[in-house]
């Protein structure tokens, strides 16, 4: 809502000045978005007398101009409007003044040799209009010297905010009285211009839809001339925004912006019998005012006559019978319409419109016939005509809502104790009715307009509102005793340390968009589920749900290698998203990981620079797997990363033969050429709800001592098929003699040379930790027996 | 007698001239070996009387002495020389790099999370999470938005062409404001939570993303009123910018599901074309900002929500949390939030080690 300081005062006896009416506003919920001074873009231009003008010595289109400013010193200004000419009044810009239209700093130069010491100005540099074909010529009696600004009615505009619970103060009116009650001035009343109405309405008003129209009121005014609208109105309503387009328009918006009621006029000439609120027919088309045609459905209602549809009702009129200059009799509509179903209309159609806005949000429905007769009255006073009688078909709801309201509960709610009489003095001056024996008797009864209260807390915020809210004092939320208690949930513990585990590894954590283009979650998605795409995407980069954590990830490095960066190494823990079986989400807290480019520089020690591997992924995997307290020490290293990764340099880790936990390995280079990446990269993905959470850990550890004696390890070097898992072979050699055995590592893997074709050797060192008594030779015999038989049993072979 | 004591000076000379622990060697065998003459003299003791041992050996003794002591120290001198010149030759040139650690970083986006943890878990806050894929009964019906009601179309909802089984839309949350009526109705009141998370809008420019972050915050308990609502909030801004001087300023305004509604304003002064928040709005050189909304927890979300508002009341509180990440710590894109360069993230990104805690302040200065 924008309007001058003018307007409010047509409505607010007041002597504030803006800046005490700007922290009004802003105090009592009338947000103020901006004002605009035009006194201060107008500094600096006065009202001048041009004495003579002669011509240019070196310029044929130039004159030079003497221009007295009232001080006695004219001054020579060079203008090349063509109706500069001496003896006529105009706007003269002095050096130092700024050109609203350009930002021009005015300056004394030089024209083609000839001194000018300002500008003479078109009504379209001073921002006031369109025109530019000449300077602006002022009437004789404008006094020469005066600021341009004082002469013009510089008006200060004020924009507010009206949140949408407030269709009454989109009007100016509701503005003032909301100001009123704050104590900023009087409140008038609505000046009522006088008229005589002179017989029937002699078109037919119907409602055929009294739940979308339940009121439907019009009179005709006949005789009336259009025109343009006189330079108040006219003001009015530019301050608001809003182009003046003729009276008979003008004055409609000028009541729906003053009073925030919109109401309509109709070229009675374009209208054939009765006028009728009623459901659209399925299909019905509509030339509205806006130059589109919308096309209806029978949840819509619409105002139309026996030809067509004329209005879409509480949206906009139709182009056909709008009333144009050659209007002579007009029919006037005021009608109160179902907010809802506006609210559904204008959706549907994607129609706003600033009747919509209000309609929607519900207009006062005790307005209609003040609101009728104020137009009516402007109408008559400035087009002139003859008025008919009212003609109303149905009745806008009239029962008004009745609170019990305890005024204790301002303080018990709103934390601020106000006056009972200042309570009563604050609602009654919103328009609410208190009785005299409130709160005996805690009926307070809402004026219509307030759609938005439904109970005591709505009148408690109206109190706090009007009385400040700076008045409410802070108090502490009681406070458990003793320490704060911890509150993180197991998910949240496990997040957390998984997040500063994954950042102390070297990598970065990175947030990416829970959405993605529909090919990458189509490259990524699990099994055969179609991407879950969203119905009304921003764009298609940001269209289906991710299925996965690396897609974004890899769309992340791929815009850091080609901004030159060397490497990513990001992480992002967050979700993914599938459906569940009720049709809602199932998330799935993950963590990605993505490497690409050089794990490590070409240095002077290292040589060439190195790519990251998929053991390094695997790495990252089980140590952070460790810092989330999954049991790594049981996890089976297993195929089936996915088709996304390399087939022969990927894993899963699995707790059993089922429970996934992490995937990990070297991206497939089918994904990288998908995504226009360069590889090779390595990725992990950790699968967080997988994760079996620690059960009923106490804080004390289990008992230990260090074992008084020392390990022994022994070297075996296994000579085994080349298809075997070394993690098999590793296995096998634990479990060769779970008592002694706590160590067994992989220190060599060869095939070659010396090594029969199909097959590898796998060198491993076992450590051996000896209980009560040392091992005698027999004991570490009896050992290497069983470690060479438990190999054997793979195809396992001891090199000699 | 004199035979000893020139042969002992010319060993002694010799040992002193030695160059090397070869030529040291050889002098030691020539003199204290099994077959030196200083072991050969020491035997011819054994043979002598008594009387002759008496004069003859003091001597010998001595010689022995001085050149064993000679040997020893020149080994020493030998040794150590050697090793200087061993670790001279081992000399590396140390200006050269060492092979370096890569860096990792915690967003700015999830430090502040924790530290809204810790800030709020002192004040009794627990964090509690919901959905971000919601149906529109949790995300606007049970909020006080029914299907009619304007401000549902103001919130820039993304949708699914899905229904629920139940025949509910579904969509991305645009606020947190969902998990308030999940956790009521998951554990009823008394409650005090804070909501951190993911939310949407179909809204894109300079200062929006389609993707952000809120925290909903929700107290009720049976006498909870405004006052404490702005006691939280200043407290909790105190905390989290770690200075005294927070003003806030409470507006009305208007949200479905607060009543009476408040609209939050922080006061803040531009230092170095920055924001630093702090001071009274209305002060010279100073201003207010938004900084979230809020408001006594609407008696129909109570409803919804399965609380007898007869009985309890609160308030709840959304604030924007990269908003304040950008205030606090001075990132002025939002969507370099979202990028994953590493270059932002190392600038702007946090050490692991730099988890917030009560004690030692919960903000990471720079």
């Amino acid at each position: 809502m924008k309007f001058s300081l003018t307007w409010l005062k047509d409505y607010l006896e007041t002597t504030a000045t803006v800046a005490e009416i700007c922290d009004a506003l802003n105090a009592i919920g009338l947000e103020v978005e901006g004002v605009e001074d035009p006194a201060e873009k107008l500094a600096g231009f006065r009202v001048a007398h041009v004495l003579t003008a002669a011509r240019h010595p070196d310029a044929d289109k130039l004159q030079v101009l003497t221009v007295d400013t009232g001080d006695g010193n004219p001054l020579q200004v060079v203008c090349g409007a063509p109706n500069a000419r001496a003896g006529m009044k105009g706007v003269l810009g002095l050096p130092g003044a700024v050109v609203p239209a350009n930002g021009m700093v005015l300056k004394k130069s030089a024209i083609r040799g000839v001194e000018s010491n300002g500008m003479m100005c078109s009504v379209r540099e001073l921002e006031l209009g369109e025109d530019h074909d000449g300077i602006i010529e002022l009437p004789d009696d404008a006094p020469v010297g005066t600021s341009f600004a004082d002469y013009h009615g510089a008006d200060p505009v004020i924009e507010v905010a009206v949140t949408p619970n407030r269709p009454d103060c989109m009007g100016v009116y509701g503005i003032a009285r909301d100001l009123a009650a704050k104590g900023l001035g009087t409140l008038k009343p609505i000046a009522m211009p006088a008229f005589a109405a002179a017989g029937a309405c002699p078109v037919e008003m119907r409602t055929d839809d009294a739940q979308g129209c339940p009121a439907f009121y019009g009179r005709v005014v006949q005789g009336v001339t259009n025109g343009p609208s006189p330079d108040w109105l006219q003001a009015r309503l530019k301050s608001a925004g809003q182009r003046p387009i003729s009276l008979l328009v003008d004055l409609t918006n000028y009541l729906m912006l003053g009073y925030g009621r919109p109401a309509h006029a109709y070229d009675l000439a374009k209208l054939q019998g009765a006028v009728v609120a009623r459901r659209a027919r399925d299909g019905e088309q509509v030339l509205a005012l806006n130059e589109k045609t919308y096309t209806l459905d029978p949840e819509m209602t619409v105002i139309a006559d026996d030809s067509q549809v004329h209005d879409i009702a509480g949206i906009m009129g139709g182009e056909h019978s709008g009333v144009s200059d050659g209007t002579t009799d007009v029919l006037l509509e005021i009608a109160y319409f179902d907010p809802a179903r506006i609210g559904a209309t204008g959706r549907k159609l994607g129609l706003s419109s600033d009747a919509r806005t209000r309609f929607e949000r519900g207009v006062d429905p005790a307005f209609l016939d003040d609101g009728l007769d104020l137009l009516t009255g402007l109408i008559v006073e400035l087009a002139g005509g003859t008025p008919s009688e009212v003609v109303r078909a149905g009745s806008p709801p009239a029962a008004p809502k009745v609170i019990a309201f305890d005024p204790g509960l301002t303080l018990r709610l709103g934390g601020v104790d106000v006056a009972e009489g200042e309570q009563k003095r604050i609602l009654e001056s919103l328009g609410f009715s208190v009785g005299s024996d409130w709160p005996k008797n805690p009926d307070v009864t809402c004026p219509l307009r307030r759609r938005d209260i439904e109970g005591p807390a709505d009148l408690v915020e109206e109190v706090v509102r009007i009385h400040g809210l700076d008045t409410v004092a802070s108090v502490a939320l009681p406070r458990a005793e003793g320490v704060a208690r911890p509150t993180a949930t197991p998910q949240q513990k496990l997040e957390r340390s998984l997040r500063r585990a994954a950042a102390a590894s070297g990598l970065n954590e990175a947030i990416t968009w829970s959405f993605l283009p529909e090919w990458a979650a189509e490259h990524f998605a699990a099994g055969n589920e179609p991407p879950w795409v969203l119905a009304n995407p921003i764009s298609e980069d940001m269209k289906a749900m991710r299925p996965a954590l690396l897609p974004g990830l890899l769309m992340a490095a791929k815009r850091n290698a080609d901004r030159g960066a060397v490497s990513s190494r990001l992480f992002e823990i967050g979700r993914r998203y599938f459906r569940a079986a009720d049709g809602l989400s199932d998330e799935k807290p993950t963590l990605g990981i993505v490497l690409a480019g050089e794990k490590t520089p070409r240095g002077w020690q290292a040589g060439k620079a190195k790519p990251f591997d998929a053991y390094d992924a695997k790495a990252l995997a089980l140590q952070l797997l460790e810092a989330a307290g999954a049991p790594v020490a049981n996890l089976m290293v297993m195929g089936e990363a996915g088709a996304q990764f390399h087939p022969g340099q990927s894993a899963t880790l699995r707790l059993g033969p089922k429970v996934v936990l992490a995937r990990f390995g070297m991206v497939h280079p089918a994904t990288l050429k998908a995504f226009d990446v360069d590889g090779p990269i390595a990725a992990v993905e950790l699968f967080l709800d997988a994760i079996p959470a620690k059960k009923g850990a106490a804080f004390a550890r289990p008992g230990f001592t260090p074992p008084a004696l020392q390990a022994v390890t022994r070297d075996f070097a296994f000579l085994v098929p080349a298809s075997l898992a070394a993690g098999d072979l590793v296995r096998a050699v634990q479990g060769a003699d779970k008592a002694n055995i706590t160590g067994v590592r992989v220190f060599d893997v060869f095939a070659g040379q010396g090594v029969p074709e199909g097959h590898k050797s796998i060198a491993v060192e076992v450590t051996l930790q000896p209980g009560e008594a040392s091992f005698k030779d027999a004991d570490l015999k009896a050992i290497a027996e069983k470690v060479v038989a438990a190999a054997a049993k793979l195809g396992g072979e001891l090199r000699g | 007698m004199t035979d000893i004591t020139s042969q002992t000076e010319a060993a002694l000379a010799a040992i002193a001239a030695a160059d090397s622990l070869d030529t040291l060697e050889a002098q030691r065998l020539e003199t204290l070996g099994k077959k030196g003459w200083v072991s050969l003299a020491l035997k011819t003791l054994g043979g002598m009387t008594p009387e002759e041992r008496t004069a003859a050996a003091p001597a010998i003794q001595s010689a022995r002495a001085a050149i064993a002591e000679a040997l020893e120290a020149k080994k020493a001198a030998l040794e150590s020389a050697e090793l200087e010149a061993q670790l001279a030759r081992e000399t590396i040139d140390l200006t050269l790099p060492a092979a370096a650690t890569p860096k990792g970083s915690v967003h700015p986006v999830s430090q502040v999370m924790d530290e809204l943890a810790e800030i709020f878990a002192d004040l009794g806050f627990a964090v509690a999470t919901g959905p971000e894929i919601e149906d529109d009964w949790h995300n606007f019906t049970a909020l006080n938005m029914d299907e009619t009601h304007p401000a549902r179309a103001m919130h820039d909802t993304f949708y699914f062409p899905d229904k629920t089984s139940d025949s509910k839309d579904v969509l991305l949350r645009t606020h947190t404001s969902p998990v308030q009526i999940r956790s009521m109705l998951a554990q009823g009141a008394p409650i005090r939570i804070i909501a951190p998370g993911r939310v949407y809008r179909s809204d894109s420019d300079a200062t929006h993303t389609p993707m952000f972050h809120q925290v909903e915050g929700l107290v009720i308990d049976k006498d909870i009123h405004l006052g404490h609502l702005k006691w939280t909030l200043e407290t909790f801004f105190k905390a989290f910018f770690e200075r005294e001087d927070i003003v806030l300023r409470l507006r009305p305004s208007y949200f479905p599901f607060t009543e009476p509604s408040v609209e939050v304003d922080v006061g803040y002064s531009n230092e170095g074309g920055r924001r630093v928040v702090g001071g009274h709005g209305d002060a010279p050189g100073h201003a207010w900002m938004e900084i979230g909304g809020s408001g006594m927890v609407n008696a129909r979300v109570l409803e919804f929500a399965g609380v007898d508002p007869a009985e309890y009341q609160g308030f709840a509180f959304g604030l924007g949390i990269d908003r304040i990440a950008m205030l606090k710590y001075g990132m002025n894109d939002l969507r370099a939030f979202f990028d994953g360069d590493p270059r932002w993230l190392a600038h702007y990104g946090f050490s692991p080690f730099d988890q917030p805690t009560l004690s030692a302040g919960v903000g990471a200065r720079a």
